[in-house]
């Protein structure tokens, strides 16, 4: 799901960090977002809604709209469309509202 | 408390505008950014701006993101931007309380404040718009030309305006499948120049279409839409299916100004401007003496008229701090003429008339 060649753009994809995703080892870049180095290995379903349980994927990808909130390190509502991968980082699909441990 | 003469909330085009133009007065300045880095949505537009040069027309957004942050750089002594610090609340004794690193919680208060916030882009309602694969068109541009991520395989775009032509071009340009665009009004809102280079590769612009739903379990699979009639409503019958992994919506952007609304500031509905808006005077400045707007916060425009509000706005609030630079008139009137040129013609009537009814 990575674009390599941009007829404007280079992209610089920094080092490889690696994190897990509901206990799964994946792999991303180093100043990536959490939701956008998911999506580039296919994981469009971040969260549940609190009350139907739909799924639910990141819109507006400005840290405005609570749609791609997951648990991260434990914490809920982590906003993984502005929030940057760190090496080792667990990253969980959220149910509703988390819980906090 | 932390205490600053001017504080300016966003270091998208406006804010790093307004941040320049003050620290060139004299100012000292502290930026307030929520996100990682600098530049708002300036860094995903890889078109050419329009406009003149005064806007850095015929730059790359992502380019004019640079040459300004260079700029700010200049005034390194008299700007700091303050990242990842999210502004919370905005009160009466023009005190800001701050949130930084999602972590750290505390108080600035300012002697002035520009409020350059920008805009959320809107969604629509239709039943399954909440699946996933259905995304902001500006957060699929920020995937694709930000990260280098392709949002998907085949999309359908909703909205004709100028996001969403230029951001089915974009796609194409990385190498992803527009089936189509759709507008439920009766013509191409964006510029031609901009929908013209997508009918010429062969992309159907459907005006006078709509959503009618969206098909997934999951995510999205595919997206049945329909023709509307001169009055919105759909024409049964008219129902065509795409199969799309991807669902771009481009319906227009909303002002963000909560926080001028927490601080009192009088505020008014104003469709033209696309919401909610603070009233304010022609030199930015709000129904509050010393608390000035500049960009989307104050209405919807382009990226070009945010940069020129934010000139005037740094302008105006720095003078008002004490620091009136030998040619302040001709230049507040200079910006004053660059905002009426963007604003000219049949494209700014919209605009010009919301600017009459918010105007104090």
């Amino acid at each position: 799901m990575r674009i390599n060649q941009h007829p404007i753009l280079t992209f610089d994809r920094g080092r490889e960090i690696n994190f897990t995703f509901n206990g799964q080892p994946m792999k991303g870049y180093e100043g990536e977002t959490i939701a956008a180095a998911l999506h580039a290995a296919g994981v469009k379903v971040l969260a549940k809604s609190p009350e139907k349980h739909r799924p639910r994927g990141f819109y507006c990808a400005i840290g405005n709209c609570a749609s791609c909130q997951m648990t991260v390190d434990g914490e809920p509502n982590v906003r993984t469309c502005i929030t940057l991968l760190r090496e080792g980082m667990k990253v969980e699909t959220q149910e509703g509202k988390g819980r906090i441990e | 408390m932390k205490e600053v003469e001017l504080l300016i909330i966003g270091s998208g085009p406006a804010g790093l505008c307004a941040a320049v133009s003050a620290a060139e007065s004299g100012a000292k300045v502290l930026v307030l950014e929520r996100g990682f880095r600098p530049g708002g949505q300036l860094i995903k537009q890889t078109h050419m701006f329009f406009g003149s040069e005064s806007q850095y027309a015929s730059h790359r957004g992502v380019d004019i993101a640079g040459i300004l942050l260079k700029k700010v750089e200049e005034y390194g002594d008299r700007i700091e931007i303050m990242l990842n610090s999210t502004a919370v609340g905005f009160y009466e004794d023009n005190v800001v309380t701050v949130l930084k690193d999602e972590k750290e919680y505390f108080k600035i208060k300012a002697q002035s404040v520009i409020c350059a916030t920008g805009a959320f882009e809107k969604s629509l309602a239709f039943p399954n718009n909440d699946l996933p694969g259905i995304y902001g068109a500006g957060a699929v541009q920020t995937l694709m030309n930000v990260y280098g991520i392709r949002p998907g395989n085949r999309v359908l775009m909703v909205g004709a305006g100028n996001i969403g032509v230029i951001v089915s071009y974009q796609l194409i340009q990385a190498g992803i499948e527009v089936v189509a665009v759709l507008d439920a009004a009766p013509r191409i809102g964006a510029y031609l120049v901009h929908a013209s280079k997508l009918a010429r590769m062969g992309v159907p612009i459907l005006t006078s279409h709509t959503v009618k739903e969206a098909i997934g379990t999951d995510c999205l699979e595919a997206a049945i839409v329909c023709e509307v009639d001169d009055k919105f409503r759909p024409i049964p019958g008219t129902e065509k299916r795409y199969d799309v992994d991807v669902m771009c919506i481009s319906v227009g952007l909303s002002p963000l100004n909560e926080l001028l609304a927490m601080r009192g500031a009088e505020m008014k509905y104003v469709g033209q401007l696309s919401g909610q808006v603070p009233m304010r005077t022609e030199s930015c400045e709000t129904s509050i003496p010393g608390i000035f707007v500049a960009g989307d916060a104050s209405g919807i425009e382009e990226a070009s008229s945010a940069m020129a509000e934010g000139y005037l706005a740094g302008l105006c609030a720095a003078a008002k701090l004490g620091h009136v630079p030998a040619d302040f008139e001709q230049r507040r009137l200079d910006y004053l003429s660059q905002l009426d040129n963007l604003r000219s013609g049949p494209v700014g009537e919209r605009i010009r008339a919301g600017m009459k009814i918010s105007q104090l």
